[in-house]
């Protein structure tokens, strides 16, 4: 696969001293979901808005589908479509006007079979002549998906694209996304709901502080960093661990009616076989027996956790 | 060049002049006529000839600056004042599109309007008063470079203004008596020695003279002063628009 953005040492300052970026290099590969990750004020928007020209760099060079930034700015930014976070659209535009602008600005000549087909997919058809102003908030950031669609990107960016948004929209907005993934649009999105970038990325970035404190495939990042919980529900609460599970690493939890043991899945041994065989040693009866993985949550807390301590 | 984006901010801004486009019209041809009650029947009527030319048919063209210079500076300012305010900047500063495209754009647009205000008011003074254009073509010239230049201007403004207070204060503070101060209903030669002095200085002064010879013939400054002044000052906006955007300033912070 070819790589649509590369990142190299890229920085941002700001007049009053304040590095948003602090030497960021990151590399996408096309047609791959990548999800950025970080708290608020962490420069995820930031990064965005210099790879999309909207912010001048300080320092480094940005590739768009192997095109710079700024010398070959009209190449890279073809590529590109972006969301924004904020809902910034003319209010009093008819929808399919503003769409059609977006193409047009971009240079791509009308196509209204395209700007049809993407308002469909939309749900946004039959709102087509409404006035933005008319439409509800979840309504809007569709019209700016359909803006950032309209002259068919091939590096779609979408900030923070399902904050504030109810849970209908954002599982239709993750269709929107598996569909563009599928016709090869490569994808970015920033967001702070670990959940989303669990249900959707393939690669995970995590950024604090203007550093990308890492970047790994989704799956990977949870089994190098996932701790994984066995919790083992009783029949008749106990008080304390028994002696012969002594040895086990284990924590009493619902009031003694069951017992939590943490081991590592990557682990040759788990140690579950034997726990187990222990446990009806020790004359234990089991009611329920339920494992759980860390969620990329929290992992994602115990890394920005590791980086302030 | 990227025409097709030109195209696309140009029709863009202009649709928003055609959603009010009876405000556009009307507000001009009202305004036109209060002044021609004002000065050209009550005031008008007490006032000889200026320069051999009856008061009424002398203030056509200082209306006609006066209008489009402070409706150019307004549209210029607005135009790209409005996506700052709303946020839909980000869509221009992240197209394939060079500055000079987004000026001709929104430029264009914003000097059209004013153009076409500039029209309707040439046409409702025709009802009031007797006009003969001496000069058509130069009129125009004239007309379009003013049109032009001032919604440049107020493209720096736009650019400029950090809030609403802002986009008003420069024609407010500056534009507005400039205009006023520069002959648009009173020829130069009318003040004293020393004040017609001062009023060297003042730029509106050579366009509305300018535009005023387009129509009768008669110029306070000579003509050839008169174009090399309007020249001047679009270069100067045009030098000052290029130098933002290679800057950034106020647009890339």
């Amino acid at each position: 696969m070819d790589q649509i953005l590369s990142v190299e040492g890229l920085k941002k300052s700001y007049a009053s001293g304040f590095e948003a970026l602090k030497g960021v290099d990151l590399n996408v590969e096309s047609g791959e979901i990548f999800a950025l990750l970080g708290p608020n004020g962490a420069g995820k928007t930031t990064l965005i808005s210099t790879i999309c020209g909207i912010t001048n760099a300080t320092a480094g060079t940005v590739r768009v589908g192997g095109h710079d930034i700024y010398a070959e700015f009209r190449a890279a930014r073809s590529l590109i479509g972006l969301v924004p976070q904020e809902i910034n659209l003319e209010p009093f535009e008819k929808v399919i006007n503003t769409v059609r602008f977006s193409r047009g600005l971009f240079g791509k000549p009308k196509n209204d079979a395209l700007i049809e087909q993407i308002l469909r997919d939309l749900s946004l058809w039959d709102k087509k002549d409404s006035r933005i102003m008319e439409l509800s908030g979840g309504m809007k950031r569709r019209v700016l998906i359909a803006k950032a669609l309209s002259h068919e990107p091939r590096l779609l960016f979408l900030d923070e694209p399902t904050a504030g948004v109810d849970v209908e929209l954002r599982k239709d907005m993750w269709n929107v996304v598996g569909r563009l993934k599928e016709q090869g649009v490569t994808i970015i999105l920033t967001t702070h709901y670990i959940e989303e970038a669990e249900a959707i990325a393939d690669r995970i970035g995590v950024i604090s502080k203007g550093q990308l404190l890492l970047v790994e495939d989704k799956a990977k990042l949870m089994e190098r960093l996932g701790q994984k919980q066995m919790i083992i529900e009783l029949q008749a609460p106990v008080t304390e661990i028994p002696e012969g599970l002594a040895s086990y690493d284990l924590q009493i939890a619902q009031n003694g009616s069951a017992l939590v043991y943490s081991y590592d899945v990557k682990a040759d041994r788990t140690g579950i076989t034997k726990l187990l065989s222990d446990v009806s040693r020790a004359g234990l009866v089991l009611r329920d027996l339920q494992t759980k993985q860390s969620s990329l949550e929290e992992i994602f807390v115990n890394l920005v956790q590791e980086e302030t301590a | 060049m990227n025409l097709t984006a030109i195209k696309a901010i140009y029709l863009f801004e202009m649709a928003r002049f055609f959603r009010t486009l009876t405000q556009s019209f009307i507000s001009p041809v009202i305004s036109t006529s209060l002044y021609f009650v004002v000065f050209g029947a009550a005031i008008g009527s007490r006032i000889q000839e200026v320069d051999g030319i009856g008061y009424g048919a002398f203030i056509v063209p200082g209306l006609i600056m006066l209008s489009v210079m402070t409706q150019s500076i307004s549209n210029g300012s607005f135009g790209i004042y409005f996506p700052k305010f709303i946020g839909t900047i980000y869509e221009l500063l992240s197209a394939p599109v060079t500055f000079l495209e987004i000026t001709i754009g929104y430029v264009g647009a914003a000097a059209t309007k004013s153009l076409f205000i500039g029209l309707v008011i040439l046409g409702t003074s025709a009802l009031f008063v007797d006009l003969t254009i001496l000069h058509p073509l130069p009129m125009l010239l004239f007309l379009v470079l003013t049109c032009l230049s001032f919604s440049l201007l107020g493209f720096i403004i736009g650019i400029w203004a950090g809030n609403f207070e802002q986009l008003q204060l420069v024609p407010l503070l500056i534009v507005t008596p400039l205009v006023f101060l520069g002959g648009s209903f009173y020829s130069i030669s009318m003040l004293p020695p020393f004040w017609q002095w001062v009023t060297m200085f003042n730029p509106v002064v050579y366009l509305i003279s300018g535009f005023r010879w387009a129509f009768f013939g008669a110029a306070d400054v000579p003509v050839i002063a008169s174009l090399g002044a309007i020249s001047l000052f679009t270069v100067i906006c045009v030098v000052t628009i290029g130098w933002i955007f290679k800057t950034g300033w106020r647009i890339r912070n």
